[in-house]
């Protein structure tokens, strides 16, 4: 299916990525959007709030955080594609309704445009800490998607992937941007909407009145989805539950419940993830990074591959579900990893644990509130190579 | 003369309310004696009355023994996070107008960690009926105290009994703005039942408190009974005072309890301000969301 005219600005634009990211969400359908403000994420509801009402869209300010991630959990029952924008603070505010999203599989997007922190810490300056945030910040086990853009033109095209994404894996769906991605401007260059692919909501054919169990599978382990007066009377709970909906709380639903909506993700990893890379092949090191990170490295690989290093690039663009298969594959054909990101470690350990001691690990760490200086990762690519 | 029994009655005998529920999920949890079932009652015969198609209702819980009534009733029912029904309504609602949007559950869920999302609801006038069962306790956690216990009523958490001023829900409500205000008991089924059809067919934030008992840990840690001995407190300390001044219905610790309809009036919903403030501004650039039609005409009621 193609984008509905109505929401796509086509042209060339001069936009940061916060605007980008709203102009993804038109083009990619959402017309409900749920927020709060909070730095430095707010310019993408201010713009969705602006556009929305000559689109069709409906935006409305909740009064926290909280109510916005649950609002757009009833907005997409209700038969909206939805979106919600946050940062650091409202992103901890968010985890519990982020469980009821996997558990009820509402296709959603969640917008974090990082800041630094913990709590408050740094509002107006940028940070990667909350990545491991975005895999494991609600309780329980579960797999979600996260996909970590690097310009403005990607905060416009990941967030139109992340829309279709949710909707085929019925998944809340995040686009993890940063503060310096966020307020970057550069140009954004927004396609005709025939050129834009858009995936629909996946529904039931049962027709209205007739037996239709909500998580029944058909064919794949994503069941069909239903709206609330399609006259299907659906019971949608995040009590654990069998394919009727019905709360069955007991070892063996749990057991099937939980790991079908892991395998979900996890059987279509291949097919989710996406990367890029430049010189991977015949590389001795290779930097792996996401996000504002990776054009930070670009520097110090060049300076690196002058000083006569084989250096490679991998940039994840997915970044959940982790590309666990490549990453090993990987360190099996160089000598070391390096891993700069705007924490203390939080990739890095992922990139470690998939390495399985083949090749050697390192981490380049930033704290946040600032971009790393390439001399640092310079030195630690210098540092693996020896 | 014959002594064959006469044939047994062969036409099946169901109780109205059987339409209107999941009977695959009956027997329910709720306690012998508690006030819950019979509120559903009065919801399903109100539904009925309303003439309001099956297919146009949603009903969105949170969590607790109320918060369960969603996984009972035959309609599109979501049983969402604890404290926020209402949240999740306001999403449903908006996405789709043509839905009539009921939040049904209790006094914790909808007042202490739901309360932010009620007093916005209900100043924006968010167009839903939110039913609110008061047992003054949280049931399925054990007996707490809740922002509804009276002064003095004894809970696992208020052992010596409790010392925080409760909430007065009818005059809440009415502070924040909901367009329609009524209480009554779980003994007061016919006006209960009248209540909320008046409610269902309101348009805007409609607010209806059910004072129901919780045998199991609310009165038994309170010496109060059984279920009966509720049913006659009720019955002999209920007042009905349609229109009574909210701020004077506040209860107490098996005080007198004020019934009735308290608030009944009219202004715009969330959505025709919404409309009509655009509309007014943005001119022909105003596009109406899809499933919108009709919103932000002028209606009569």
């Amino acid at each position: 299916m193609k984008a509905d005219p109505k929401g796509v600005l086509t042209g060339s634009h001069f936009i940061d990525g916060d605007h980008a990211c709203a102009e993804g969400a038109l083009a990619a359908g959402c017309r409900f959007a749920a927020g709060y403000p909070i730095t430095p994420s707010t310019e993408v509801v201010e713009r969705l709030a602006s556009r929305f009402p000559t689109v069709g869209g409906i935006f409305i300010q909740m009064e926290d955080e909280l109510a916005s991630s649950i609002a757009i959990l009833g907005a997409v029952w209700g038969g909206a594609k939805a979106a919600t924008v946050t940062s650091g603070p409202g992103f901890s505010l968010m985890m519990e309704h982020i469980g009821l999203a996997v558990m009820t599989e509402t296709p959603c997007v969640i917008v974090n445009v990082q800041r630094g922190g913990p709590s408050t810490g740094l509002p107006t300056l940028p940070g990667q800490a909350d990545m491991m945030q975005a895999r494991w910040g609600s309780h329980g086990d579960y797999e979600i998607i996260a996909l970590s853009p690097d310009s403005p033109q990607e905060c416009f095209d990941l967030t139109i992937s992340a829309f279709n994404l949710s909707e085929r894996f019925r998944v809340p769906v995040f686009v993890m941007m940063d503060e310096c991605v966020g307020h970057m401007i550069e140009r954004v260059v927004i396609p005709d909407p025939d050129e834009i692919e858009i995936v629909p909501r996946r529904l039931t054919d049962v027709p209205r009145g007739g037996e239709y169990l909500p998580y029944r599978l058909d064919g794949d382990l994503i069941p069909p989805m239903t709206h609330a007066g399609m006259g299907h009377y659906p019971h949608i709970t995040g009590l654990t539950h069998d394919e009727r909906g019905y709360p069955a709380m007991n070892a063996e639903t749990q057991d099937t419940l939980v790991r079908r909506l892991c395998d979900k993700i996890l059987k279509n990893a291949d097919d989710i993830i996406e990367i890029r890379e430049d010189g991977v092949d015949g590389a001795d090191i290779v930097v792996v990074s996401y996000g504002i990170t990776s054009r930070v490295c670009l520097p110090a690989i060049r300076e690196a591959r002058a000083k006569g290093l084989k250096v490679g690039w991998l940039r994840l663009v997915t970044v959940w579900p982790f590309p666990d298969r490549l990453i090993r594959e990987l360190a099996g054909r160089v000598k070391a990893l390096v891993v700069p990101e705007l924490n203390l470690g939080q990739v890095y350990y992922e990139v470690e644990r998939c390495a399985q001691g083949q090749a050697t690990t390192h981490l380049v760490p930033h704290a946040g509130g600032a971009v790393h200086d390439p001399e640092d990762i310079l030195r630690v690519i210098e540092e693996a190579a020896r | 003369m014959s002594t064959q029994a006469p044939p047994a009655p062969t036409c099946e005998v169901h109780n109205p309310t059987e339409q209107w529920l999941r009977m695959d999920r009956i027997p329910h949890i709720w306690c012998p004696g508690c006030g819950i079932g019979s509120s559903v009652n009065c919801f399903t015969d109100a539904l009925e009355k309303s003439k309001i198609p099956r297919d146009n209702v949603s009903i969105v819980s949170g969590i607790g023994c109320t918060g369960r009534t969603a996984g009972y009733l035959k309609l599109d029912s979501f049983h969402t996070t604890h404290g926020r029904p209402i949240a999740f309504a306001t999403g449903l609602k908006l996405a789709n107008p043509k839905l009539k949007v009921v939040v049904y559950s209790g006094d914790g869920d909808l007042f202490a960690i739901g309360g932010n999302h009620f007093i916005h609801a209900a100043r924006r006038n968010m167009d839903m009926t939110v039913i609110c069962v008061n047992n003054m306790t949280y049931g399925m956690t054990g007996g707490q105290v809740t922002p509804t216990t009276p002064l003095t009523a004894k809970a696992t958490t208020s052992p010596y009994g409790n010392f925080e001023e409760p909430f007065n829900l009818p005059y809440l409500a009415e502070s924040c703005g909901a367009v329609y205000v009524a209480r009554w008991t779980s003994f007061h089924v016919r006006q209960l039942s009248k209540s909320i059809r008046e409610a269902l067919l309101k348009p805007g934030f409609t607010f209806i408190e059910v004072v129901a008992p919780c045998p199991t840990l609310y009165a038994r840690r309170n010496r109060l009974g059984a279920g009966i001995d509720a049913m006659k407190y009720y019955r002999e300390q209920s007042e009905i005072k349609n229109g009574a001044p909210t701020r004077d219905v506040a209860l107490g610790f098996q005080s007198k309890i004020i019934c009735g309809k308290f608030v009944d009036t009219s202004r715009p919903t969330w959505l025709e301000a919404q409309v009509q403030q655009h509309r007014a501004v943005l001119g022909d650039k105003f596009t109406l969301a899809e499933n919108w039609e009709g919103v932000g005409e002028p209606r009569e009621d």
